[in-house]
């Protein structure tokens, strides 16, 4: 490497320089805005099922784009600036698993696409997300049910990410490389989101009489639906070590209330999706 | 104000990929320490700009005023002698 002269300005090095500079593993996805998946291959492994891992994606991905939009619904509303960034971030973190999972459920299994009219450009996971009715998405309810106030998104986000995290770990070494790599993807951003959450629900727990009270009624009330979420990632005792570390450190008990019943969505989900789908049904031939 | 207490204002410096130092890139308020890290992170490394965060109480920063600009620094600015421009530095010196 030949000697530069030193440029002055150059010397302390911007914040912005890893903007300019070589290294592009931020583009590990690829670089193309159309297509998630361009020049992967999704060439569904021999020895899987590809329907099953359609499905299994969907789920996955089912969940991210829900709890993304429940989180997104914060923006400009959170209690204050930092948090309402922090909030949003980790809105599209989540949007941007949903992306990949539902690009990879489409490749592998392209009969799960809803149908839309001919000449239309909606690529197929936006077609996923925008054009499949409640009782099609495969997400658990845990993730739907309405915003409460910033205590009860700090307690869903929790155990979410608790449970995610865990799954997404062991899915980092999935049959499938596509799920694996997108999974390895998901473990950084779901770390960050339960020490972003664990940090909070501590601080509510020991903050004021009122924090807690708020925390303690936002978890009780989620609780109910742990169960479902539990099992729908196939949760081993890590998650449970995890929990019990956070509750143990705020002083808090698990919750004891019953496991809600049933199946399916709440009428939650078809709200939120109303609001979520509008404007590209409206427009199925719409570009973006 | 109905707000009876304010989260303290932190100060943020990033050290970027390639930057050797930590520079001053903006505030915000956290709860605590580690919460003014965290975000930090959020304010201000979206764009994959920094490898390392630090954070300072801007109440412990102890800064000059600028009515003692005149006392401080203009004694300095006539004494060229001080400035290492009077001999050539070597290539393969780093940093400089």
């Amino acid at each position: 490497m030949s000697h530069q002269t030193p440029d002055p300005n150059d010397e302390h090095g911007s914040v912005y320089d890893g903007l300019l500079g070589t290294d592009t593993s931020q583009w590990a996805f690829g670089t193309d805005f159309e297509d998630p998946l361009a020049g992967v291959d999704t060439t569904v492994p021999s020895e899987l099922d590809a329907a099953e891992l359609a499905a299994y994606c969907l789920a996955l991905g089912d969940d991210a784009l829900v709890l993304s939009h429940r989180l997104s619904e914060w923006c400009s509303n959170a209690p204050d600036l930092e948090d309402d960034i922090a909030l949003a971030n980790i809105a599209l973190d989540l949007l941007g698993q949903a992306r990949l999972l539902l690009a990879r459920a489409a490749a592998a299994d392209p009969s799960v696409v809803p149908t839309l009219p001919d000449g239309s450009p909606v690529p197929v996971e936006d077609a996923l997300a925008f054009f499949r009715e409640a009782v099609d998405f495969r997400n658990v309810r845990m993730v739907e049910v309405a915003n409460g106030d910033f205590a009860h998104t700090v307690a869903r986000l929790l155990l979410f990410a608790t449970v995610r995290l865990a799954a997404f770990e062991r899915l980092a070494t999935h049959a499938d490389p596509v799920l694996a790599a997108i999974a390895a993807k998901g473990v950084k951003e779901l770390t960050y989101h339960r020490d972003y959450a664990g940090r909070w629900f501590l601080t509510l727990a020991q903050g004021t009489e009122e924090s807690r009270r708020r925390l303690l009624a936002g978890l009780t009330g989620l609780w109910p639906l742990q169960a479902e979420l539990a099992r729908a990632y196939d949760a081993g005792p890590e998650v449970d070590v995890v929990l019990d570390q956070v509750f143990a450190v705020s002083g808090v008990e698990r919750p004891d209330v019953a496991p809600m019943t049933g199946r399916g969505h709440t009428e939650a989900l078809s709200r939120m999706l109303a609001e979520m789908q509008v404007v590209a049904r409206a427009h199925p031939r719409g570009q973006w | 104000m109905t707000q009876e207490k304010e989260w303290p204002l932190y100060e943020v410096f990033v050290r970027g990929k390639r930057g050797l130092n930590h520079v001053h890139v903006g505030s915000l308020h956290a709860a605590d320490d580690e919460m003014a890290v965290r975000h930090a992170r959020d304010v201000y490394t979206r764009r994959n700009e920094g490898v390392s965060i630090w954070v300072v109480k801007a109440a412990d920063i102890t800064a000059s005023s600028p009515d003692e600009k005149d006392p401080l620094f203009a004694p300095a600015g006539d004494k060229v002698y001080r400035h290492p421009t009077f001999y050539t530095i070597p290539d393969d010196v780093p940093h400089m």
